[in-house]
């Protein structure tokens, strides 16, 4: 047929061709995903160098005041406790008017950073002034994305006069710029002397295939690294790409001869007590809870060396109080103060003094009570002997593409 | 105004689904293209490859998912088909109370019960203790950090999704249609495989539906309950999310999941010959 006088065709070539309501919608939603597709990115936010200059934390600073009010981001059983009070934060209020909002927030650096994250991106307030976070691939991620707020020491005397001397000016935050510790721990190596016969004293035992199913490593990947790494004989804080493959091929060997029974977060401790692990990596605080509630534990810090890492008090950048908060991070640099943290948290002791001022206590304390502050001011885990503080080492600080390379290489073990 | 109403209707329903299911739906597909890292920013190259690298990267843990959602389905039916046929035809005056027992455990926080087993199922806990000192386990038996803890763990938390839809069509199976079945010499086992069975299908297909899906991209029970050899392919993603952030691989690994699933499901529908097999589930 002649399309020159077929109706159809010539209304289809000169009108407007009728769009149905359902092919209308269609359209506009495929353009609306096209454009989301090919329009946006995500931002990066890096800012660039990780020490605060000096007119930084006068910017900040500028026109700042006290409000009277703090909300602090913990983690769970790490701060003194007498019901459900707070005594040190109740001491902090009858001193400086401030009162304390405390939550038991953060319970690994990974989700809280997570979700923490999209908001700090966006300048929003996370609904904290103050939080805690490990020295980890999350604490660095935060201080080179600028979401931490530059301290000002000057309004930091406490910190400056008391701190140990080793948990000043990091390898990951030099100077303090932007954290101060609020705890510090070691991990090493704890077992259940009912299970195991003798003492413990290497890395190479978390390779014993006595063990069998019966070893506990941790999830977390610099975790993890750091042990296999000591059992490669390398030190964390000074190893490469290289060392970091030997330790994974030492790792991944453990794991598949079915020595590993699970790579563990905090639940370690409980499958140590049950008896599901007999020998497990751990953190020092948790063991020495466990055994003053009366646990037959034993933790050592491994003849090839065990990892120090700190829980640092960092401010977000959206805070709504952050006078407060350095208010807050000043306080507990009191000596009296830091006795009361410590005799709870059980962690090792940023401020030294406290030893002294425990061991005062307990001259004067009866019973109980004087062999519980005896215990902790006699500590090894709480206020480590020399001998072990020799054996410590840090973890290696990543710059972002390096973060890359090592979660590459350890990951896939835990992963299964 | 009449004409109106249906949509009218619908647009609660809808619009919350457009905000919060379609919109981060696109947007996720479009952060699945994308390459960087957090710091740096991700931007969006169309890097259709990354698909095939995360999918490379991490076919253990997506056949293991859909090994154990398959598993613990089939473990699922075998467990409520019995019960959900019990209540329905046996119940009697107590069906609703049976109901809310099969229900019970929801009102528990599903993270709660799982970590429960835990203590039940500890190597030299209330259970396996006193069984391995008698000498009827041996001594380095164990459950946790098995496949059998994780299987288990998944009919246990999904368990209600199956029994209850299987219970809402069986209990719609008129009995005297079984009872026509005897009176024309129907054994009880043909009775069952020829009437009853075939009438309970679409529950029994929307039961499956509710407990495959979530089973296999359910990260908790691997979490909880198992240990090195037991990562599924929910952990890996809860893993790229919040711990590396690195959202396109997240991403990407979510839409491959969905994509299998789907066409899982979809085979399922057509082997199973009920052209409307979803009509037929929801009616």
């Amino acid at each position: 047929m002649d399309p020159r006088i077929d109706p159809p065709f010539l209304r289809g070539m000169t009108q407007r061709r009728a769009i149905s309501r359902r092919s209308a919608l269609k359209m506009a939603g495929l353009a609306a995903a096209g454009a989301a597709l090919s329009g946006c990115s995500i931002p990066g936010r890096g800012v660039t160098g990780t020490v605060a200059k000096a007119d930084a934390v006068a910017d900040f600073w500028k026109g700042k005041q006290k409000n009277g009010s703090l909300r602090f981001a913990n983690w769970p059983l790490y701060i003194d406790k007498e019901g459900s009070r707070y005594p040190s934060l109740e001491l902090f209020k009858e001193e400086t008017g401030i009162s304390v909002t405390y939550q038991e927030a953060v319970q690994d650096n990974s989700t809280w950073f997570g979700k923490i994250q999209p908001q700090l991106a966006a300048g929003q307030d996370i609904g904290f002034d103050l939080m805690v976070m490990t020295n980890s691939i999350q604490l660095n991620r935060a201080i080179q994305l600028g979401y931490l707020v530059p301290l000002d020491h000057k309004q930091l005397p406490n910190f400056g006069g008391n701190a140990a001397g080793r948990v000043k000016s990091p390898l990951w935050d030099q100077g303090n710029a932007y954290t101060v510790p609020w705890a510090v721990g070691v991990t090493g190596i704890a077992y259940n002397p009912k299970y195991v016969d003798g003492e413990i004293t290497s890395v190479q035992e978390l390779w014993n295939p006595k063990y069998k199913g019966k070893v506990g490593m941790m999830l977390d990947s610099q975790e993890v690294a750091n042990f296999g790494l000591f059992a490669t004989g390398v030190d964390p804080d000074k190893s490469a790409q290289a060392d970091w493959e030997k330790a994974a091929a030492k790792l991944k060997e453990q794991r598949d001869q079915g020595i590993v029974r699970k790579y563990y977060e905090n639940d370690y401790v409980d499958a140590l007590v049950r008896g599901d692990v007999w020998v497990t990596m751990a953190w020092s605080g948790d063991v020495f809870q466990q055994i003053a509630e009366g646990q037959d534990l034993k933790f050592v810090v491994p003849a090839e060396g065990g990892t120090i890492w700190t829980d640092n008090m960092c401010i977000p950048k959206t805070a709504r109080n952050p006078v407060d908060a350095l208010m807050l991070m000043d306080f507990v640099y009191r000596p009296d103060v830091a006795q009361m943290l410590v005799e709870y948290i059980n962690y090792i002791a940023p401020v030294p003094a406290t030893k002294e001022l425990i061991l005062a206590d307990a001259a004067k304390a009866k019973g109980e009570d004087k062999e519980s502050l005896e215990q902790i001011a006699n500590s090894p885990l709480i206020f480590p002997s020399s001998a072990d503080q020799a054996k410590l080492r840090n973890y290696v600080t990543l710059t972002s593409e390096q973060e890359k390379v090592f979660e590459g290489i350890f990951q896939p073990i835990t992963q299964g | 105004m009449r004409r109106l109403t249906p949509y009218l209707l619908i647009l609660p329903g809808g619009l919350w689904l457009l905000v919060f299911l379609i919109v981060p739906l696109v947007y996720m597909a479009s952060v699945s293209t994308m390459e960087g890292d957090v710091v740096n920013g991700f931007a969006q190259t169309f890097n259709f490859a990354g698909y095939l690298d995360a999918f490379g990267a991490y076919q253990t843990q997506f056949l293991r998912s859909a090994v154990y959602g398959l598993a613990g389905t089939a473990i699922a039916i075998a467990l409520a088909y019995p019960m959900a046929y019990w209540i329905a035809f046996k119940g009697g005056s107590r069906k609703s109370t049976y109901l809310l027992l099969v229900l019970l455990p929801f009102f528990v926080s599903f993270v709660l019960r799982t970590v429960s087993w835990k203590f039940l199922l500890a190597d030299d806990g209330i259970l396996f203790e006193p069984l391995k000192s008698i000498g009827v386990l041996p001594e380095d038996f164990r459950v946790l950090q098995t496949t059998v803890a994780v299987v288990g763990g998944l009919v246990y938390n999904y368990l209600p999704f199956m029994v209850l839809p299987i219970y809402v069509a069986l209990e719609r199976v008129d009995y005297r249609v079984v009872e026509a079945a005897y009176d024309l010499y129907a054994s009880r086992v043909g009775a069952f495989t020829r009437i009853v069975l075939p009438l309970s299908l679409p529950g029994l297909f929307a039961g499956v539906l509710m407990t495959f899906v979530p089973m296999t991209a359910d990260y908790v029970n691997a979490a909880i309950l198992g240990g090195p050899d037991n990562t599924m392919i929910g952990n890996i993603i809860q893993q790229q999310y919040l711990v590396n952030n690195d959202y396109p691989v997240g991403a990407a690994l979510s839409f491959t999941l969905m994509a299998v699933m789907l066409i899982g499901i979809f085979a399922y529908a057509k082997a199973l010959g009920t052209q409307n097999v979803l009509e037929a589930a929801a009616r």
